[in-house]
């Protein structure tokens, strides 16, 4: 009998852990975004000096975590595991960035969800007393993304106005089992969700029935509603996916009209030209290890539900005639006083 | 004049590739302007009606696209005409080689000297 379960997706922390550090590394046009002052680190280009983009995305993901340990005072040797993924075949930016860490590592696919997917497991992992400290990391960058689902960008081909901007950063955030908080108090974990949308280049709307269906389960599971938090984030859904996402969730009876808003719209501003708003692991992972958190620890939002929202996709099932199925996985995170 | 008109039939076919871009489902793709292009150039050179375009606008119709495909077919029907099936196989290839190399030269030295900037 899973005592910690609640309803049917959600598991509520008994020893809700802290984040005692966060950091995050972006690109120059997430730097001249709305977020650009929350950032720790924004660079001068996408290249940092390497010799491909691949090797640009490792080193921001490796900066970002080494940040959020100092941020912490928290030596590497004392973190328990890593968990951490990306957009890449093979998430090799995970894996070869966990190559320069001497600590036991958790590799994670939850595509843009990958953050929140991390956190939650990093959770439960401290809630459940096996980890005294867990650092999470995700990663995206534009150049690698788009090489990887679509088409390089040296072919210079244009891009349809509902495409998304895949953020060029990294987020980290490192959890330990005593601290200020923000804590993450509950994780609800989301099902695969398949709606039949084909267009690559319009994930917000594969993903929105995902993000719905988890935030409907979590009000379901908690008996929580809307009005509970002060602030309901999701990972990039942008614009497209954040409508529909409303309106699936206010036909199962709750009304999100005054406290959501998504990652991928905070991030840049429609002024930057990126059609549909931000999408990548690193758009979740940079808001949250910068803005968001900083708002709860200021408690200008005491308790947030955050739902990282991923396309499961490749291009060769897109070949193949598939369709694009979405997930959502969701953490409350909380500051009491 | 010869530059006014180059100009303006080859921004009209640029024209209709982005039309086409904009105005079709998101299942049309690059790639298929790129093919649908090369094709309809070749079939309307095959029909005699590309050559006229040719005679018209110059560099504006061989430049693009349906310009590559006119070589392409009419390098086969040369090709055809002295080396009969040999000659259709290999005459396009032959007649657009020069422009093939170039494409792969000009491409390499710039992928050697320049670093993408990738927005």
């Amino acid at each position: 009998m899973a005592s910690k379960k609640l309803g049917k997706q959600t598991l509520r922390l008994d020893n809700p852990p802290s984040i005692i550090g966060s950091g995050s590394v972006v690109g120059p046009k997430e730097g001249q975004g709305p977020l650009g002052g929350y950032f720790h680190r924004v660079c001068k280009d996408t290249l940092l000096g390497e010799i491909s983009w691949e090797k640009a995305e490792r080193k921001m993901l490796e900066e970002a975590m080494n940040l959020a340990l100092e941020q912490a005072q928290i030596q590497p040797s004392e973190v328990d595991f890593i968990l951490a993924g990306d957009l890449l075949n093979q998430i090799i930016s995970a894996n070869y960035t966990a190559r320069a860490f001497d600590i036991p590592f958790i590799g994670l696919y939850g595509a843009c969800s990958t953050m929140i997917e991390g956190m939650a497991l990093g959770a439960l992992l401290v809630d459940g007393g096996y980890a005294d400290k867990v650092l999470h990391g995700a990663s995206s960058h534009y150049d690698t993304a788009e090489r990887q689902y679509r088409f390089p960008t040296e072919l210079g081909t244009q891009r349809p106005m509902s495409a998304q901007w895949t953020v060029t950063g990294a987020g980290a955030t490192l959890l330990a089992n005593q601290g200020m908080g923000p804590y993450i108090t509950h994780v609800t974990f989301g099902k695969v969700i398949d709606r039949g949308i084909q267009n690559a280049n319009d994930m917000g709307s594969a993903m929105a029935p995902a993000v719905a269906d988890t935030i409907i389960t979590h009000f379901k599971d908690t008996g929580r509603g809307p009005g509970d938090y002060d602030l309901i984030i999701s990972g990039d859904l942008a614009v497209y996916g954040h409508a529909i996402t409303l309106q699936l969730v206010r036909e199962a009876g709750y009304d999100l009209n005054k406290n959501y808003t998504d990652c991928g719209i905070l991030i840049f501003d429609p002024a930057q030209d990126v059609h549909a708003g931000g999408s990548g692991c690193g758009c979740s992972a940079t808001v949250v290890a910068s803005w968001l958190l900083k708002h709860i620890w200021e408690l200008k939002y005491r308790r947030v539900l955050v739902i990282g929202s991923g396309a499961l996709l490749s291009t060769v099932a897109i070949q193949q005639g598939e369709s694009i199925p979405g997930i959502g996985h969701a953490v409350v995170l909380e500051k009491f006083e | 004049m010869e530059l006014f008109k180059a100009f303006v039939v080859g921004g009209l076919i640029c024209v209709i590739g982005q039309l086409i871009m904009d105005l079709t489902s998101y299942k049309i793709a690059t790639p298929h302007i790129l093919v649908g292009f090369v094709a309809g150039g070749a079939i309307l050179s095959g029909l005699g009606i590309y050559q006229h375009i040719v005679d018209f606008a110059g560099a504006g119709a061989t430049i693009p696209l349906p310009g590559f495909g006119h070589s392409l077919a009419q390098g086969a029907i040369e090709g055809a005409k002295t080396n009969g099936l040999l000659g259709a196989l290999g005459g396009g290839i032959e007649k657009t080689s020069v422009g093939i190399a170039a494409a792969i030269l000009f491409s390499f030295l710039a992928a050697v000297i320049f670093n993408p900037k990738g927005d």
